[in-house]
């Protein structure tokens, strides 16, 4: 046998993980616990490191961290959606409409719905007419907007749907929130479906290297129409869960998530080139953010000074978890 | 031995293929025959359409004209996945990996395996164990050093790279592989690494189309060698027939060959 690939091969979890290990991977894991230390020394009388505030956090980012999921398959395969803020607005406001009128079934329905059409023709548009998805979004963004905004002539729709509201918002299954469960089930399908299905290999691959992953026979229209597919049915549910927290829809929902969304899977260690992601790590980068959010907002910050603090913030975070790994 | 191989159909024949680039003629009516076990060299010089001929047999390119015959019954290769399907595989330069994938997801890439449990195995659940426990056995057997199969393929070296790439194709390519320089990017001692693999391959009754510029390379591992000039095969030789100085006239074109 030959020794050397096989000694690094062992079986034995503690290798497999040592062997797996990179500090890009983990920036993302010591930014969480410098932020929390910092700030439950900063605000240790005010607050903020109690069960309850952390779970708030938890609660309160529960639609960017669907978001964040979704866009980890997006980068990761090379694209970017950058219509799933009005995708979000647009959803939640079709799904209020149609619970009103229709009831629980047809709102949740119309609501994804709305998602797995804007992504399908973002995925079109970028596979079969061969627009950057950057400016195909760019353009959806626009006009998913405008839709929402028509749809009600800037109205908000209020929910009063009961079950909604229990399932997609305030709702407690035994202690815990249901927007933890929906941030916990965001995770663990978003983690498994990257690194243990086909589905997810090919999307890394397509992302990767494009060309490469064609000549191996992947289908990488079928992924990259696919991977848009995704964020944009998250930017959907993220609209649900909007809806159902706040008991309302309305056409500003959603609006100012992109940015936050994008820092949060790129804090994650996903790659913004395509080719590595982490849902785990996007699901952690999306808490980080709701925790300066939080913690800015505790510490008595203006608003303008929290957008400053948030900013090199990120700007720290990212180029942390940027670096490119040297090729040799 | 040499009389069985020749009663049975040739491996692999190619009759008069052509293919234009606009008013380029890449090539013009080149014809070629690989026998089991068989390396057959195909040289010439930049431009003479050997990488053509071979992307026209590997299903990326549709040749104007000829056909193609695998085990004496002519078929269709129309892209990449049939050509795998007949068990070609193919090395192309510098097209090979994924950076950003581990070395045993390279080698499985499009070819993963998945669980032996029907449920998970229909949604695509990938057999990671059994994939790495394949990836080690297929470089123990081709004597390939890696430092890790877990290790992304963008941080080895050149060499262990296309060693890689050269595994992955010997590992699948039930039939015929073709390489395309595949020890182009090498220092000395892995391009005779390269040029073993080869030698193994040839061993297991494969066929192989081996293109490269290094004539010592060329004569150490073909049987036959096919010289290609201005898209015209000018020459097809056997190896133990001619020295390097030899190939190198018939590539410049100061020699002609036993011209067809």
């Amino acid at each position: 046998m030959n020794s050397a690939n096989v000694d690094a091969g062992g079986n034995s979890a503690w290798r497999s993980w040592l062997a797996e290990f990179q500090l890009q991977n983990a920036i993302v894991y010591l930014a969480f616990f410098a932020i929390l230390l910092f700030f439950s020394v900063a605000l240790r009388d005010r607050g903020f490191l109690t069960t309850g505030n952390l779970l708030n956090i938890i609660r309160q980012t529960a639609p960017v961290t669907v978001m964040a999921v979704g866009m980890t398959f997006t980068l990761s395969a090379g694209e970017i959606d950058l219509s799933i803020g009005s995708t979000v607005a647009l959803s939640a406001l079709v799904a209020a409409i149609l619970l009103r009128d229709y009831g629980f079934l047809p709102g949740v329905a119309g609501g994804l719905m709305v998602g797995l059409v804007v992504g399908l023709i973002n995925g079109l548009f970028t596979v079969k007419v061969r627009i950057p998805s950057f400016l195909v979004t760019l353009g959806s963004l626009g006009i998913v907007s405008g839709m929402a905004r028509t749809l009600t002539d800037l109205q908000s729709v209020p929910v009063r749907h009961d079950a909604f509201i229990t399932i997609f918002g305030g709702g407690l299954v035994g202690p815990l929130s249901t927007l933890v469960l929906w941030t916990v089930l965001a995770m663990v399908v978003g983690h498994l479906t990257l690194h243990n299905l086909r589905f997810g290999r090919h999307v890394l691959a397509t992302g990767g290297e494009r060309k490469t992953a064609r000549y191996v026979g992947i289908n990488t229209d079928r992924i990259r129409i696919a991977v848009l597919i995704i964020s944009a049915i998250t930017a959907s549910l993220a609209g649900l869960l909007y809806a159902g927290r706040l008991a309302g829809a309305r056409y500003t929902l959603g609006e100012a998530d992109l940015l936050t969304v994008i820092a949060a899977v790129i804090i994650g260690g996903t790659s913004l080139f395509g080719g590595r992601g982490s849902a785990i790590g996007a699901v952690v980068g999306s808490i980080i953010m709701g925790m300066l959010n939080n913690g800015l907002i505790l510490m008595g910050l203006d608003v303008a000074e929290q957008m400053i603090a948030r900013g090199v913030i990120i700007i720290l975070a990212v180029a942390l978890s940027l670096r490119e790994p040297q090729s040799t | 031995m040499a009389e069985i191989k020749n009663s049975q159909p040739p491996l692999l024949e190619a009759r008069s293929i052509s293919k234009s680039f606009g008013g380029v003629q890449a090539l013009s009516d080149v014809s070629l025959v690989l026998r089991h076990g068989e390396v057959l060299g195909l040289v010439g010089d930049n431009g003479a359409g050997k990488s053509t001929l071979i992307k026209c047999l590997s299903g990326v390119l549709a040749p104007d004209q000829g056909t193609i015959l695998i085990d004496g019954r002519e078929v269709q290769i129309d892209s990449p996945q049939r050509a795998r399907a007949y068990g070609i595989e193919t090395v192309y330069q510098g097209l090979a990996l994924v950076d950003t994938l581990n070395v045993t997801e390279n080698l499985f890439l499009n070819r993963e395996k998945t669980s032996r449990i029907p449920i998970l195995g229909r949604l695509g659940w990938l057999d990671k164990k059994g994939m790495e426990k394949d990836s080690l056995e297929v470089l123990d057997r081709l004597g390939i050093q890696i430092p890790s199969v877990r290790r992304d393929v963008v941080y080895l070296s050149g060499g262990q790279r296309q060693s890689i790439a050269i595994g992955r194709a010997i590992a699948w390519g039930r039939h015929i592989v073709f390489m395309d320089e595949p020890a182009a990017a090498l220092g000395v001692e892995q391009a005779q690494h390269v040029v073993e693999l080869i030698a193994t391959l040839s061993r297991r009754e494969v066929g192989v189309i081996f293109i490269s510029h290094n004539m010592r390379h060329v004569l150490q591992v073909c049987t036959r060698v096919m010289v290609l000039l201005h898209g015209r095969k000018v020459a097809e030789v056997s190896a133990a027939e001619v020295s390097e100085r030899d190939l190198v006239d018939l590539i410049t074109g100061a020699r002609g060959g036993n011209r067809q």
